[in-house]
């Protein structure tokens, strides 16, 4: 009895959290927009009793679906979220992992201080940080009066409301998402491996390649998909930074439920937004899992 | 034993394999290795021995490349090692922690090495397959180090650091983990292995007897400097000091005053003692302060006043520890001085003679301890 309240407590939990809210959107995603509130119908009557529901039923479709298809905009924004989510991950870690490694090999004193720093812009909101980027991209920011004045470049770079931006805040935004979990491994890693391939014959850089990459590798994956999944769905960033032709499926969704009203058609996107991510976050776990059985 | 004595350290001709020459390692304003000089000769298995902390592990790093030395310079084969990096040393090292890679399995372990300095496949796998049935590991040979025991892991390490035929092997503490009856197993492997394919081992141990059993010879060290240098049996029956006498086995040491005749010495040690009568090669000044050691299993225990020994002194029996095969007798002599003696359990335990609270006579000849200086 007390295993079971033991397990029902998280189970209730993700019913509450996450099982309930998801059929709610699904169910909405299968309903017709109508100019009421809220703007959409059917909506179910339990006083109307069994027939009631039956009713109910009947009323869903899969309408909002198959109009996802038929407007290229959607496919087109689902592959362009994906691709820019997929590229920023592949920046993060080529950033990340670098100022990981830096970490794990500075001074045992120096380590929760550095640490300290990469978490240290949580304590800001993320909104205010974002909209420092502007200040920093915009034609007459920061980096374009920089290097203005440095005599790099003769007029300003076009950064700000283009992808590279979106890039750009991605990549700023989700870095510690991908520099802790590599720490984590490598900071765990025995120094006394490295020395070990050097006295079995590699170089420095070898023993790196063979030894502290394949090592790391759990940390890696857990970093890219910390990065990737939330990105795929990112909203603020490419409405801040982003620019007309930027196309991600966040602001889509948010443009059909703020703008158009249109809540069927935005449930729609967010479950198949849902259907895409489950995949990755399988893989996810998977990797987690792996990982606590490789630790024990 | 060796049918052939084998002692390349008496023969004024042999190079040695390796050479200390006033090697001295600081880290930071702490001397870590003290003016240190010592030659290593080819197939020894040569064991560093020493408290926690005296720089064993130090010189190891420094052989296999990890430390450079402060002062001083060590050769290999004649040539300075200064300059080579620890990739390019014809020496390997097995870790104290082992230092398995935990990605790859037993057989990508021994292999790494090979694989780092020959493309030559078939070469290299028969060579693993070799090192796996050296050490009895052709079972696991697809298994991850953490689907392995403590011991195999051990022998593991050991394969990986052999295969690629170091002329120099180095050991670091490689059994501490072990338990006893699997440690002892796996000495006399270690040492059968070394005779089978001629490395030279350098093992670090900080268990005397580890050092006793598997060691050509034995460097005992304390606080960065060599205190001696000599075979197993020298270093129990002639330590150069009461340091190594006291590392090394059990022993008596009684403190007092020499007076010498010839190779004979007459040691004062108490007041209403007779002095102990020892035998010596070395010069004592007259009452110079020198120190008598003897061990405990050269000292005869009765309850009758034995005289055919030399020295013979009275005592009561404080306490017995009871080792099975022997057992050591605590005993106060009459000026409170503890002394201890061990003797042989030939008879089972109810008839043995001697129990607590016994009057007993120790008794020793004069041959049986040795005279140190300090
Ligand atoms: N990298 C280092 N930095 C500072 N001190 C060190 C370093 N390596 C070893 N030491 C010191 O040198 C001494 C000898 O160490 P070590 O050779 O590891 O001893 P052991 O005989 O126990 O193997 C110890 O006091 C240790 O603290
Ligand atoms: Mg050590």
């Amino acid at each position: 009895m007390r295993r079971f309240a033991l397990i029902a407590v998280p189970y209730l939990w993700l019913l509450a959290l996450f099982l309930v809210p998801f059929l709610i959107v699904l169910k909405i995603s299968l309903s017709d927009i109508t100019l009421s509130i809220p703007p959409y119908s059917p909506k179910l009557d339990l006083s109307a009793g069994w027939a009631g529901f039956v009713e109910f039923i009947r009323a869903l479709d899969f309408e909002n679906y198959v109009f996802l298809t038929q407007d290229d905009l959607y496919w087109k924004a689902y592959l362009s979220s994906l691709w820019i989510a997929f590229v920023s991950t592949l920046i993060t870690l080529a950033v990340g992992y670098p100022i990981a490694y830096g970490m794990a090999r500075a001074a045992p004193e120096w380590r929760p201080t550095l640490l300290m720093l990469v978490i240290l812009p949580f304590w800001t909101s993320f909104l205010i940080r974002v909209y420092a980027w502007m200040g920093i991209l915009a034609n007459e920011g920061l980096l374009n009066q920089t290097l203005l004045a440095l005599g790099i470049i003769d007029s300003p770079l076009q950064i700000l409301n283009t992808t590279a931006a979106v890039q750009i805040g991605i990549v700023y935004t989700y870095l510690p998402f991908m520099i802790l979990p590599i720490y984590a491994t490598l900071e765990k890693m025995d120094e006394s491996l490295l020395e070990a391939a050097e006295d079995l014959g590699c170089s420095r850089l070898s023993a790196f390649w063979l030894v502290t990459f394949p090592l790391s590798r759990g940390g890696i994956i857990a970093g890219c998909f910390l990065v990737f999944i939330p990105a795929i769905g990112e909203f603020v960033i490419p409405s801040l930074l982003g620019g007309s032709d930027t196309l991600m499926i966040g602001k889509v969704l948010w443009e059909e439920f703020f703008s158009n009203r249109d809540w069927p058609v935005a449930s729609a996107v967010a479950i198949i937004l849902l259907a895409i991510l489950i995949i990755p976050i399988v893989l996810f776990q998977r990797n987690e899992q792996k990982e606590r059985e490789a630790g024990t | 034993m060796n049918q052939t004595v084998f002692a390349p350290w008496d023969d004024p001709d042999e190079k040695p394999l390796i050479q200390f020459r006033n090697v001295t390692k600081r880290f930071g304003d702490f001397t870590a290795i003290d003016d240190l000089t010592l030659d290593i000769y080819a197939q020894e298995f040569f064991a560093l021995l020493g408290p926690s902390g005296c720089g064993k592990t130090t010189m190891m790093r420094m052989l296999a490349g990890f430390e450079t030395p402060t002062e001083g310079n060590i050769l290999l084969s004649g040539q300075d090692i200064a300059p080579i990096p620890p990739n390019k040393r014809a020496v390997n090292m097995m870790f104290q922690s082992y230092a398995l890679f935990p990605h790859l399995s037993v057989r990508d372990n021994i292999a790494f090495g090979l694989r780092r300095e020959s493309k030559d496949k078939a070469k290299i796998d028969e060579r693993v397959e070799e090192m796996l049935r050296l050490t009895r590991l052709t079972k696991f040979a697809g298994r991850k180090p953490h689907q392995i025991s403590g011991g195999q892991r051990q022998r593991v390490a050991l394969a990986r650091s052999l295969a690629k035929a170091p002329k120099l092997l180095l050991l670091d503490e490689p059994l501490g983990a072990l338990d006893r009856k699997l440690r002892e197993e796996t000495q006399f492997e270690l040492m059968d292995i070394q005779e089978k394919t001629g490395t030279t081992f350098v093992i670090v141990t900080h268990d005397q007897e580890e050092a006793m059993t598997v060691a050509s010879r034995v460097a005992v060290m304390d606080e960065g400097k060599l205190i001696q240098v000599a075979t197993p049996d020298v270093i129990y029956e002639a330590p150069n000091s009461v340091y190594v006498a006291d590392f090394i086995g059990d022993v008596n040491i009684v403190e007092g005053r020499a007076s010498q005749t010839g190779d004979k010495v007459d040691v004062a040690w108490a007041e209403g003692q007779p002095p102990i009568h020892a035998t010596t090669q070395k010069r004592f000044d007259r009452d110079a302060q020198c120190y008598f050691a003897i061990r405990p299993e050269k000292v005869h225990i009765s309850k009758e006043r034995d005289d055919s020994r030399p020295n013979v002194l009275q005592g009561k029996v404080i306490d017995i520890a009871y080792l099975g095969n022997i057992s050591t007798y605590h005993v106060r002599l009459a000026d409170g001085t503890m002394m201890k003696a061990q003797s042989a359990n030939t008879r089972r335990l109810a008839n043995r003679g001697i129990t607590w609270e016994d009057e007993v006579w120790l008794s020793f000849t004069d041959t049986a301890g040795v005279m140190l200086a300090r």
